[in-house]
């Protein structure tokens, strides 16, 4: 048990929700399809569980890293391809 | 380990930074690849800590890259927002999984940790499912429609108060050393509810609704993978999950002002199938005009805003938009096209599809700075965009739609509403613009109809 997570997480809520300001919405896909990408963190857990020993646990887990994977890799890219697509004239 | 602790600090900053970026034009794209690598970071931070059997995670890792990178490459800008969807699924997935195998995985887990495995599989869960069921409704593999229930509310409460009820069982287990014969049932049972409580809690939402409901499950997936965070003890994922859950939150909180609804209103109100049509009748008739007609009046246009919608996405007509625009500037005209905010399937969804035809950002405005001067507007083209043209939201207290802000054509000097039929929206509400004096009704395919004044411009 880690009570300090719970204090870091309120902490990570105020901080994401002071981050984002006043988005324009042609970025409003891509903010979601790269926050979406970063949900994918949760591969972190998925290679622990997949590498441990025990049967059902390293089922799970693999099952766990390929849909993190896919959710990783797919919306980075995914969002790399729209933003490609915007074109504001500067660095855009 | 400490190496370890640096590296996931590292990354959490790197998250922050690129999702600060992500909210600028000018800073969106290195803030996408900043987050990619603080991701690359942890992962490999994760991998290289050691002590694992790698066999499987390979697998894994190389399966899941091979068909997100494919997916990503392949999928069209029409069919993002059920590509958005299916990633969010996949994450709350992964995340329900993590839970899951930590639950198989712990011997003796204790109370703190068990209540962060209920609550990573119940909220992991709910995303997982209620992002099929949106891809399904976003693809039209299922009805679009809202689908409503006698009791749903009710079956909803009784289920929610099941998996708390279960979870309460699992937890209670955790503190009691040995443990209590037959939790696996009531972890199941947890599982189950979850999963079934997220298709339960989409499938009444319709269509018109769906940018609200894809960036709350976007949320979902963020908390989830901060809940997983918890049952693993690690820090980079409540970081991390929170930004999303948190951005996820923002970006709701905007779809919902935009269309002047609370949350509450619109994942219960099942908008659209409960409606009493007490609102006034629409008064007047539908006045047809054909492409070649439309060209006459266009061709003495001096200033002309396009407002597209989901249908031109259905028609994919976003190419010849751009087309039908450039035939206009040669022509002297003015040219905007004035997106709402809510437009389409998803949050931008207008935006990612004129992008794609390559119309220029400065052509790209917002409902608040065209209407103001909208009686200066000589032509509006309304393409297959309904509930957020309709002047009921402005005129007709007992309509639905009060108070949404829209995009006001109707005050423009001519309004072409380009359209299949006189069906209503997916809102299900009727619409007065259609019958209004300087409305023309444009019959027929969006694509095949701007084609042809494109055709007419060319010609003379």
């Amino acid at each position: 048990m880690n009570p300090l997570l719970l204090f870091v997480f309120v902490l990570a809520i105020f901080l994401g929700l002071e981050l984002i300001t006043k988005v324009p919405s042609q970025l409003h896909t891509p903010l979601m399809s790269g926050s979406n990408a970063i949900s994918g963190i949760t591969i972190v857990g998925a290679i622990v569980a997949a590498g441990e020993p025990g049967l059902l646990a390293t089922i799970l887990g693999t099952i766990a890293v390929a849909a993190a994977t896919i959710n990783v890799i797919g919306g980075y890219l995914v969002t790399e391809r729209m933003l490609g697509m915007f074109k504001t004239g500067k660095d855009a | 380990m400490a190496w370890q602790t640096f590296a996931y600090i590292a990354a959490s900053i790197l998250f922050i930074t690129g999702l600060k970026m992500l909210g600028r034009a000018e800073t969106a794209k290195r803030g996408n690849r900043i987050s990619a690598a603080g991701m690359l970071i942890a992962v490999l931070a994760t991998l290289l800590a050691g002590g694992f059997d790698y066999t499987w995670i390979v697998v894994g890792l190389v399966v899941g890259a091979a068909v997100g990178a494919v997916a990503a490459r392949r999928v069209q800008m029409t069919a993002m927002p059920e590509m958005v969807a299916l990633l969010n699924g996949s994450g709350g997935l992964a995340s329900m999984l993590v839970g899951w195998a930590e639950y198989v995985r712990a011997d003796g887990v204790v109370t703190f940790s068990a209540v962060a495995i209920v609550l990573t599989i119940l909220i992991g869960g709910i995303a997982a499912s209620g992002s099929v069921v949106a891809f399904g409704k976003l693809s039209e593999r299922i009805d679009g429609k809202p689908l409503l229930f006698r009791g749903q509310k009710t079956i909803n409460a009784t289920l929610l108060a099941l998996a708390l009820l279960a979870g309460a069982w699992v937890v209670a287990d955790a503190a009691v050393a040995g443990g209590v014969a037959g939790v696996g049932i009531a972890f199941a049972l947890v599982l189950l509810v979850a999963l079934v409580l997220g298709v339960l809690v989409v499938i009444p939402i319709g269509g018109a609704d769906m940018p609200i409901v894809v960036s709350l499950l976007n949320s979902y997936s963020g908390v989830a993978a901060a809940a997983a965070g918890f049952v693993i003890d690690n820090n980079v994922l409540v970081v991390a999950g929170s930004l999303v859950g948190a951005s996820g939150l923002i970006l709701t909180n905007i779809m919902c002002k935009a269309m002047n609804r609370s949350l509450t209103n619109v994942l219960f109100g099942g908008f659209g199938a409960t409606v009493s049509k007490a609102g006034a009748a629409a008064q007047g008739e539908v006045k047809p005009l054909s492409p070649d007609d439309a060209y006459f009046i266009l061709e003495a246009a001096n200033s002309v805003i396009f407002v597209p919608g989901y249908g031109m996405a259905v028609a994919q007509a976003q190419h010849v938009v751009k087309e039908l625009a450039d035939q206009l500037v040669r022509n002297g005209a003015e040219v905007r096209h004035a997106i709402h905010p809510v437009a389409g399937r998803m949050p931008g969804h207008m935006n990612v599809l004129l992008a794609e035809a390559n119309v220029p950002y400065e052509q790209l405005v917002e409902p608040d700075d065209v209407n103001p001067a909208m009686e200066t507007v000589d032509v509006a083209i309304v393409i297959g965009a309904n509930d957020v043209v309709n002047p009921a939201a402005k005129e007709d207290p007992g309509s639905p739609l009060w108070g949404m802000p829209i995009i006001e054509v109707d005050r423009a000097r001519t309004c072409f509403v380009l359209k299949r039929s006189m069906n209503p929206g997916f809102s299900g509400v009727d619409n007065a613009l259609f019958l209004k004096d300087n409305t023309r009704m444009i019959f027929g395919d969006a694509k095949a109809t701007l084609t042809a004044m494109v055709a007419a411009f060319k010609e003379a």
